[in-house]
């Protein structure tokens, strides 16, 4: 089950430099614990000590943002693309 | 009398700004093309030497200064001596006695952006800054993601200064601001999307393009272009400021920028510190941060736009909690209206100053009339509206409830046919306004 997903400039230390990169899950909690195995630290950068995804951080699954699917429980399917982009930005 | 704008050699002098801090967590960072806090993902802002400034910059050192928003230079982010300067700012701030009377205010001002230099919009003075801070930073080309002013203002802009240029839009955008950015011959991208679509992409092309994205990788250096609309309403008040401002609302990234302004200005002893109260103004139709004041709340809950005002529809506004804490703190108010409401406020400005603007302007408009209305401005403050752009790039919005031409033959009899039935029509409307 492999989700193709975008990494913002500021995260690609993390990833090798990589901007895409592969994860598994069946959801968007799920996908950061994939991400985590094979990039350690990066998801401490996505998640308070709540472990709630940061305010200025925004994902969308298909393009489309998750604050208006299920939030940090959106579904994810095999071929799914992730993008996660910092919120400041645009205007 | 407008001056030659004559390019000089480029010498540097010491620049005023020391680098870039997170407005979330504090964490610093060199003047680089960065905009994002790598800890905690908050916003970065420029960091500026005040005690320099204030040792440094007068009133009479501005007013020596060039007709255009760099006599604030020492304000701004950039290095050179010799700035992008394309004649951008130092608008007109008109006291609106018509508008005034017609609202029952006692002290009204436009500040009237819709005749900004370049590309006509307020967006003329955050470009002369971005690609200005581009070029510093080595950029040869430079992007963005627009609601079609920003794309105006960057192609105009960067055709000056030689730059290559590639901007991102919605596809449904008015036939003017299209029209307007294809001019300068850049390459457009009409996105299939939203400006949130478009935003979100420009962030993605941003990871892989060495390009210099004014509105997000060159953002902190960008947004500060915005606050030279609040120096330059306090020097044409006579280095005072006002008691209220109103301002549209998109990312409210313009509306913190005002803000900031008034606040440095106070701190380097330029203008005597007094409360302004900040109001902001958001069509219904995309009204996030209108909302979340609403409700009290400290999170904005995106919406996906459905307006005619296409130049704020940002659904998913980057500084739209800074927004609601700056109208909270200031004892301002953030107000939504209807589209009808902004063609109403469109004509309304236009038929009272002579002004004809956008949507954005419309909008505007009609939240200080809704405001006054409520009793939320007092007729005695000094307030002052921020027209923002110009009508001509957005005809459509007005195109059926406007007059039409009366057509006539070259002959006087022609001519006092139809004289006499435009009076006899303007009677009839006046009898129906007044019934």
């Amino acid at each position: 089950m492999s989700i193709k997903v975008l990494i913002p400039t500021p995260l690609q230390k993390f990833t090798r430099d990589q901007a895409t990169i592969d994860g598994e899950g069946s959801n968007i909690l799920e996908l950061l614990d994939s991400l985590e195995k094979d990039f350690p630290g990066i998801k401490a950068r996505l998640c308070d000590d709540q472990g709630e995804l940061r305010r200025f951080i925004n994902f969308y699954v298909n393009s489309e943002d998750i604050r208006f699917l299920d939030g940090k429980n959106t579904a994810l399917n095999s071929g799914d693309e992730v993008s996660i982009v910092p919120a400041v930005a645009g205007g | 009398m407008t001056q030659a704008i004559t390019p000089t050699c480029s010498r540097t002098t010491a620049a005023t700004f020391t680098g870039l801090k997170c407005k979330e967590c504090g964490a610093e960072y060199e003047a680089k093309a960065i905009h994002v806090c790598e800890e905690c993902f908050g916003p970065l802002e420029v960091v500026y030497d005040y005690e320099t400034l204030r040792r440094t910059v007068t009133r009479e050192s501005i007013q020596a200064g060039p007709h255009s928003i760099w006599r604030y230079r020492a304000f701004l982010p950039v290095e050179t001596d010799t700035p992008i300067d394309v004649g951008t700012g130092l608008t007109p701030l008109l006291q609106a006695n018509r508008l005034a009377r017609r609202l029952g205010l006692k002290r009204l001002y436009i500040k009237n952006d819709a005749v900004n230099m370049p590309s006509l919009s307020f967006k003329d003075r955050v470009v002369s800054v971005a690609l200005t801070r581009a070029r510093e930073l080595g950029f040869t080309t430079v992007s963005c993601a627009s609601t079609g002013n920003l794309a105006n203002s960057t192609a105009a802009i960067a055709a000056h200064a030689g730059l290559e240029c590639c901007v991102f839009i919605p596809s449904d955008l008015e036939a003017g601001k299209v029209l307007g950015t294809l001019i300068y011959a850049p390459t457009v991208m009409a996105v299939h999307g939203n400006y949130d679509q478009v935003n979100r992409l420009c962030s993605e092309v941003a990871n892989t393009h060495g390009w210099g994205f004014v509105n997000i990788n060159l953002r902190p250096y960008y947004s500060e272009g915005s606050k030279t609309l609040g120096y330059e309403v306090a020097e044409q008040l006579g280095w005072q400021l006002p008691d209220h401002i109103v301002a549209p609302l998109a990312s409210g990234s313009l509306f913190t920028k005002i803000y900031k302004g008034f606040q440095e200005f106070v701190k380097v002893g330029l203008v005597d510190e007094k409360p302004v109260r900040f109001s902001g103004a958001q069509a219904e139709g995309c009204s996030p941060i209108a909302q979340a004041f609403r409700e009290g709340r400290d999170f904005i809950a995106p919406v996906k736009p459905n307006t005619i005002a296409k130049s704020i529809a940002i659904g998913n506004p980057a500084d739209g909690i800074y927004a609601v804490d700056i109208a909270k703190k200031t004892n301002g108010n953030i107000e939504s209206v209807t589209d009808q409401e902004i063609i109403e406020g469109i004509k309304l400005l236009a038929e009272t100053e002579g002004i004809f603007t956008e949507t954005a302007g419309g909008t505007t408009i009609a939240v200080l009339k809704k405001l006054v209305e409520a009793g939320k401005i007092n007729p005695d403050e000094t307030t002052v509206a921020y027209i923002t752009g110009n009508g001509l790039k957005t005809q459509e919005a007005v195109q059926g409830y406007i007059g039409e031409t009366l057509t006539i033959e070259p002959k006087l009899d022609s001519f006092e046919r139809a004289w006499e039935r435009a009076q006899t029509l303007e009677r009839l409307e006046w009898q129906e306004v007044t019934v």
